[in-house]
C-alpha cells in the first residue's frame, strides 16, 4: 500500500472517531444522596422542652459553615425524654434519615456523650422496635439510640453533649449497650457536639 | 531491501579482500546482551573463512585486518546469526549487541547505533532480570530501582512513580507506544499496567522525549514489550511468584510463535493474588489484591515495513487499609498521636470496603514503512478504555454495595511520524498527533462527582533531530506545539460558586441555575496552547567518559482534578477543592549528566535544576466543619517552585566475584517567592549493595542490599485546627513527615539448563531483613499505619 492511501485511510478513519464521538447531552445532576441538612435532639420533662438543632443548608460538600442552637437550658435534678430526627432538607419534601437507619437498626447506634454536671443518659429504644427494609422486625435487643433519656442531677453550670451516630459498631463490646462509646469502633456519620447548660 | 544490499557486500568484498595491503589493522570490543547488558561468553565472530570466539568477559579481538569493509558475522547460542559490516580503514573498537532468546532479533545493534530514547537527557534502562524480580509488585515498585525514582504510595499496593520529585500528570507512561490515559491525576490512582508484560523499562528523567508528548515536566517512562524474532519458532516463559508477606503470589506467562517471514503472535496473561499485608507487629487490614491480566498481538514484521494488533486488558481489585477511612480530623489526630491502627482484624484474603476496582482496556494499531534512501514512516491508532469504581463505608449497607466514584475515560488517539535516518550525521523526525477523549461520570453512584462529564481535544506536532558533528560529539534538538481543549459539564452547589468567587469571573458559563440540590450546572470551555522545547550535547572522551547536558522548556495545562475538584472526597476522608482560574504550568529543566565506565569501575553524577513557574500543587490548608466533624481541606494552589537535585552512582569490580554498587539521590523542592519547602518532596536516600557472582556455580548471584531513608526535614507548616475532643485548638501535625529508617534486603539466583533449549531460573529475595518498623513520608498511609514488614519471596522462572 502506498503512503498516500494509507494516509487518507487514516484520516477517514480519524474523523469518523471524531464525529461518533462528540454527543452533547448534557449531564444528569447528581443530589447527595447522604447529605444531611439537620439534626434535631428534642428532650422534654413532659411540661418544657429543650431543642438542640444542628443545621447545614449545603451539606458537608458546601462550604457554609453549620451552625448549632440550643433552645435553652435543661433543669437540674431532672430527667427528660429524648428522641433524635435527622433530615436531608435540601429534598423536597424533606427525606427523613431515620428511615434508613431503622431499616438497618442493627448496623447503627446513638451515642451521647457527656462528662460534664453529673449529666447520664440511657437508652430507651432496642432493635426489636424498628422493622428491615422487607417490614420484619429485629429480633436482638441491642439499643438503637433513637429514643433515650436524659437525667441531670443537681450541678448547675455549662457542659457539652456530644452525639454520635456509628455506622457498623461493634455492639457486642464491653459498654457499647449502656452507650459508652470507647470500644465501639465503626463509622462515624454523625459527631457533633452541642454546649448545653443546666440551671 | 536492505537486507539484499548487505548480503551483496558480503560477496563483493571477499573478492576485495585479496587485493587489499597494510594488513595490519586490529578490531576489538564485545558481544554484549542487549537486553541487561551482560557480556556474552562464546560468541563467535566469523568473517571470511576465520571464527573467532569471545572469552568470558564477552571480550574479542580480529588481528590482521585490512583497511577495508568486512562482513561479520555475530552469532551466540540461542540467537539468531547477525551479519554487520564495519569500515576497517575507519573503525577499530566496536561492540556488538545480540538479542537473547525471547527477544528481538531483527538487527544486530551496534553501539553507537544508540539505543537511547534520547541523547542528551537523563536516563535510565531496567531489564528483564530486574522486571521478574518485581513480578508480583507494581510497575512503581520495580521502577525505585532507578536512581532518583521514588514513588507516592497509598498502602503497599498502590504505587505511582515520582521521577526527581514530580508525580502524576508530570510523568508520562509510554505503554508499548501507546500513551496511557488511567486517571493519573489522583494520588490514590496507580498506572493501570502489569509489570509482567514490559521486557524493558526506561525512565527519561525530564521532558526531553518530545516525540512521546511536551508535559512530561517530571518524565518519561517507556515500557517495551519484548519483541517477537524474526525466525521459526516456538517459546515462551513462565513465571511463578510466591511471597510470604500477603501471603499470595503471581503466576505470568507469556508465549509467541513467530516465522521466518515475520509473522508472528503472541500472547500473555498474568494473575496476582494477595490477602492482607503485614507491618512487624500487626496486620494491614483490608490490604488485599486481586489482578488479572492478559494480551495479545499478532502482526507482520518485515525490513521493509511491518503493521500489528495488539489489545490488552487490565483489571485490578485493590483494599485500602480498613483504618486509613478515617470519619474526621479527630480521627486522624488520634491517629497520628496513637501510631496504631485502630482496626487490626485476622488476615483475610477477602477485600472490603473501601476498595478501588480499576479495569483498562488497550488496543492499538499500528503499521510501518521504511521507504528506501529515506527512512521509515509509522503510523497507529489506540483506543483506551478506563474504568475506576471506588467502593466506601456508606450509611447503609445497601449503599455500600454502590460505588462512590465510578469514572469512565475513553481516548482515542492517532498519530503518525516519520523518521528520516538514512543519512548518518543526522536524522530527523517528525510526527502529529490528535486525541479525543470522553469521561462520563456516573450519576447513578448518588455522590456529587468530584471530577465532571468532559470531552477533551488535544492535538500535537513535533520535530526532532540529531547530529554527529565527529564521532564524540552529538547534538540533539527539538520543538513539539500542543494544542488542549476541554469542554467540561460541571455542577457546583450554589454556594461554592460564591465562596470561590466564580460569579465575578465566570458568571457567562453558568447554562443552568435552577439544578435540584441548590446547584448552578456550567460548560467550562478552556483551551491551552503548550510550547515544548529541548536541546542537548552528548559528549564522550577518554573512551570511558560521557557528559551529556541538555535544557528542556515544557508547558502542561492543568488536569481536570486541578480544575474542577470540588467536595469531600470519601476514600480520602478530605475535602479537595480545584481552582478554575489555574493556568498552565512551564517547566524550565537544565540538566547534566557526567559518568565513567571502566571494567573495574565506574561512577556517575547527574545534577538537575528544575525551575517551573506556576507549579500546581495540592496542600492542606484548613478544616471544614460538617456533621461528621471537621475535614481537612486541600487546595490546589500555583506558585512558582525551584526543585533542585542530584542523583549520583558509583560501582566497583572489586574482585572476578565480588561487585559493589553505592547510589545516592536528593531532591530540594522550594517555593522561589518565600523559599517555603514544597510538599511531598522525597526524602534523600543513600543505597548501597555487595554482590557475589559465582557464574560457575550455575550463575550463583548474592546480593545484599542496605537502604537507608533520610528523615525529610523539609516540609511545608503545620496548622492549627479546632478539635471538639480536646475542646481546644491543637496543631495538625499532618505535614510532619516520619523519622529516618534503614532497610536490610537479600537477594540470591541461580540458572540450570534444562535440555537444550530449556533454562529455569530460581530467585530468594527476602525484603526488610531485620522486620523493621518504619514510615515512609510519601506514603498517603503514614499517619495510619507502619509500612511492610519482613517478606519472603521465592521466584521459579522457566524459558521454553
Amino acid at each position: 500500500m502506498n503512503p498516500r492511501k494509507f494516509l487518507a485511510m487514516f484520516s477517514a478513519a480519524a474523523t469518523l472517531v471524531f464525529t461518533a464521538c462528540s454527543d452533547d447531552d448534557d449531564s444528569t445532576p447528581v443530589n447527595d444522596e447522604e447529605l444531611i441538612t439537620t439534626m434535631e435532639v428534642t428532650l422534654t420533662d413532659g411540661t418544657d422542652t429543650v431543642t438542640l438543632r444542628f443545621f447545614d443548608e449545603d451539606g458537608a460538600d458546601g462550604p457554609t459553615a453549620p451552625t448549632a442552637t440550643v433552645s435553652g437550658a435543661f433543669k437540674a435534678s431532672t430527667t427528660y425524654n429524648g428522641s433524635i430526627s435527622i433530615l436531608n432538607e435540601t429534598e423536597n419534601p424533606a427525606e427523613n434519615v431515620n428511615e434508613e437507619i431503622e431499616e438497618e437498626a442493627d448496623e447503627h447506634q446513638f451515642f451521647y456523650v457527656t462528662d460534664d454536671l453529673g449529666i447520664t443518659t440511657a437508652y430507651t429504644d432496642n432493635e426489636s422496635n424498628y422493622e428491615d427494609a422487607n417490614g420484619n422486625a429485629f429480633t436482638s435487643m441491642n439499643p438503637v439510640g433513637i429514643t433515650f433519656t436524659l437525667t441531670t442531677t443537681a450541678s448547675t453550670g455549662d457542659g457539652n453533649l456530644r452525639v454520635v451516630l456509628r455506622h457498623e459498631p461493634n455492639k457486642d463490646a464491653t459498654g457499647v449497650s449502656d452507650g459508652d462509646i470507647t470500644n465501639a469502633g465503626g463509622e462515624p456519620d454523625v459527631d457533633w457536639t452541642f454546649d448545653i447548660s443546666v440551671e | 531491501m536492505k537486507k539484499l544490499v548487505l548480503l551483496s557486500l558480503v560477496f563483493s568484498l571477499g573478492t576485495l579482500v585479496i587485493s587489499a595491503q597494510d594488513c595490519d589493522k586490529t578490531l576489538t570490543g564485545k558481544v554484549i546482551d542487549f537486553h541487561d547488558g551482560t557480556p556474552l561468553e562464546g560468541a563467535t565472530i566469523s568473517f571470511n573463512n576465520e571464527t573467532i570466539m569471545t572469552d568470558k568477559e564477552g571480550n574479542y579481538m580480529i588481528k590482521g585486518l585490512c583497511p577495508i569493509s568486512y562482513a561479520f558475522t555475530v552469532s551466540h547460542e540461542d540467537c539468531n546469526s547477525q551479519v554487520v559490516t564495519i569500515d576497517i580503514s575507519r573503525v577499530s573498537k566496536k561492540d556488538f549487541y545480540l538479542e537473547h532468546h525471547l527477544n528481538e532479533l531483527q538487527e544486530v545493534k551496534v553501539s553507537g547505533a544508540n539505543d537511547n530514547q534520547t541523547n542528551s537527557a537523563q536516563e535510565e534502562t531496567i531489564g528483564e532480570n530486574i522486571i521478574e524480580k518485581y513480578g508480583s509488585a507494581s510497575l512503581g515498585d520495580a521502577l525505585r530501582e532507578i536512581t532518583g525514582v521514588s514513588s507516592l504510595n497509598t498502602g503497599a499496593t498502590i504505587v505511582k512513580p515520582v521521577i526527581q520529585g514530580l508525580n502524576g500528570s508530570r510523568v508520562l507512561i509510554m505503554n508499548n507506544g501507546v500513551r496511557m490515559q488511567d486517571m493519573e491525576w489522583g494520588d490514590e490512582h496507580a498506572p493501570n499496567i502489569d509489570i509482567n508484560t514490559a521486557g524493558k523499562i526506561t525512565v527519561i528523567k525530564g521532558a526531553s522525549a518530545l516525540k512521546y508528548g511536551g508535559d512530561a515536566i517530571g518524565g518519561v517512562v517507556v515500557i517495551e514489550p519484548n519483541k517477537a524474532p524474526v525466525k521459526d519458532t516456538l517459546m515462551g516463559k513462565t513465571t511463578i511468584t510466591a511471597a510470604s508477606n500477603g501471603r499470595g503470589g503471581s503466576v505470568s506467562s507469556e508465549i509467541i510463535k513467530s516465522y521466518e517471514s515475520g509473522w508472528f503472535i503472541k500472547g500473555q496473561g498474568t494473575l496476582k493474588r494477595f490477602g492482607d499485608f503485614e507491618a512487624p507487629d500487626y496486620v494491614l487490614s483490608n490490604t488485599g489484591v486481586f489482578e488479572k491480566g492478559g494480551s495479545i498481538a499478532f502482526g507482520v514484521n518485515k525490513f521493509t515495513y511491518g503493521w500489528d494488533a495488539f489489545y490488552s486488558y487490565y483489571n485490578n481489585e485493590i483494599g485500602v487499609l480498613a483504618t486509613s477511612h478515617i470519619g474526621n480530623v479527630d480521627d486522624l489526630i488520634s491517629s497520628i498521636n496513637s501510631g496504631q491502627p485502630d482496626i487490626i482484624r485476622d488476615f483475610t484474603y477477602e477485600i472490603n470496603n473501601p476498595k478501588q476496582d480499576v479495569t483498562h482496556h488497550l488496543g492499538r494499531l499500528r503499521y510501518f514503512k521504511r521507504f528506501e534512501k529515506l527512512g521509515k514512516w509509522t503510523t497507529q491508532y489506540d483506543f483506551q478504555l478506563n474504568q475506576r469504581l471506588e467502593f466506601d463505608i456508606r450509611r447503609t449497607e445497601e449503599r455500600d454495595k454502590i460505588p462512590s466514584i465510578d469514572l469512565e475515560l475513553t481516548t482515542h488517539t492517532i498519530l503518525s511520524e516519520f523518521e528520516f535516518d538514512a543519512k548518518s550525521i543526522y536524522k530527523l523526525n517528525t510526527g502529529i498527533m490528535a486525541r479525543y477523549q470522553e469521561n462520563f461520570a456516573n450519576p447513578l453512584t448518588g455522590v456529587r462527582r468530584l471530577i465532571p462529564d468532559y470531552d477533551k481535544y488535544d492535538a500535537g506536532i513535533f520535530v526532532t533531530g540529531e547530529y554527529d558533528i565527529n564521532e564524540n560529539v552529538l547534538l540533539d534538538a527539538g520543538i513539539r506545539y500542543d494544542f488542549n481543549q476541554i469542554d467540561a459539564q460541571k455542577f457546583y452547589l450554589i454556594s461554592r460558586w460564591e465562596e470561590r468567587g466564580y460569579e465575578q469571573d465566570f458568571s457567562d458559563i453558568v447554562t443552568d441555575r435552577n439544578v435540584i440540590g441548590s446547584q448552578f450546572l456550567t460548560n467550562p470551555v478552556f483551551e491551552y496552547h503548550n510550547i515544548s522545547a529541548t536541546a542537548g550535547v552528548q559528549y564522550t572522551f577518554h573512551d570511558d567518559y560521557e557528559l551529556r547536558a541538555n535544557y528542556a522548556l515544557a508547558q502542561r495545562a492543568p488536569n481536570p482534578a486541578e480544575l474542577f475538584s470540588d467536595g469531600l472526597h470519601h476514600s480520602a476522608a478530605r475535602i479537595e477543592l480545584g481552582d478554575l482560574r489555574i493556568d498552565q504550568e512551564t517547566s524550565h529543566k537544565v540538566s547534566a549528566n557526567l559518568s565513567m565506565n571502566k571494567e573495574k569501575w565506574g561512577w556517575e553524577v547527574a545534577p538537575f535544576l528544575n525551575i517551573i513557574n506556576d507549579y500546581i500543587l495540592l496542600e492542606p490548608v484548613d478544616t471544614e466543619l460538617t456533621i461528621r466533624g471537621a475535614f481537612p481541606v486541600w487546595e490546589y494552589r500555583q506558585t512558582d517552585a525551584r526543585l533542585l537535585g542530584v542523583d549520583a552512582k558509583v560501582f566497583s569490580n572489586w574482585h572476578n566475584n565480588w561487585r559493589t554498587d553505592h547510589s545516592f539521590s536528593l531532591v530540594k523542592g522550594n517555593e522561589i517567592d518565600n523559599d517555603e519547602a514544597i510538599i511531598n518532596i522525597p526524602a534523600p536516600n543513600f543505597n548501597n549493595k555487595i554482590t557475589f557472582s559465582k557464574p560457575e556455580w550455575f550463575n550463583f548471584k548474592a546480593s545484599l542490599e542496605s537502604q537507608y531513608y533520610f528523615e525529610q526535614n523539609e516540609f511545608p507548616n503545620n496548622f492549627t485546627v479546632f478539635s471538639p475532643d480536646a475542646g481546644a485548638d491543637v496543631v495538625l501535625e499532618i505535614n510532619t513527615p516520619p523519622d529516618a529508617y534503614h532497610l536490610l534486603n537479600l537477594d540470591t539466583s541461580m540458572q540450570f539448563k534444562l535440555g537444550k533449549k530449556n533454562e529455569l531460573s530460581l530467585g530468594l529475595t527476602v525484603n526488610n531483613i531485620a522486620d523493621t518498623t518504619y514510615r515512609n513520608y510519601l506514603n498517603r498511609q503514614r499517619y495510619f499505619a507502619d509500612d511492610l514488614g519482613r517478606n519472603f519471596l521465592l521466584r521459579i522462572s522457566i524459558n521454553y
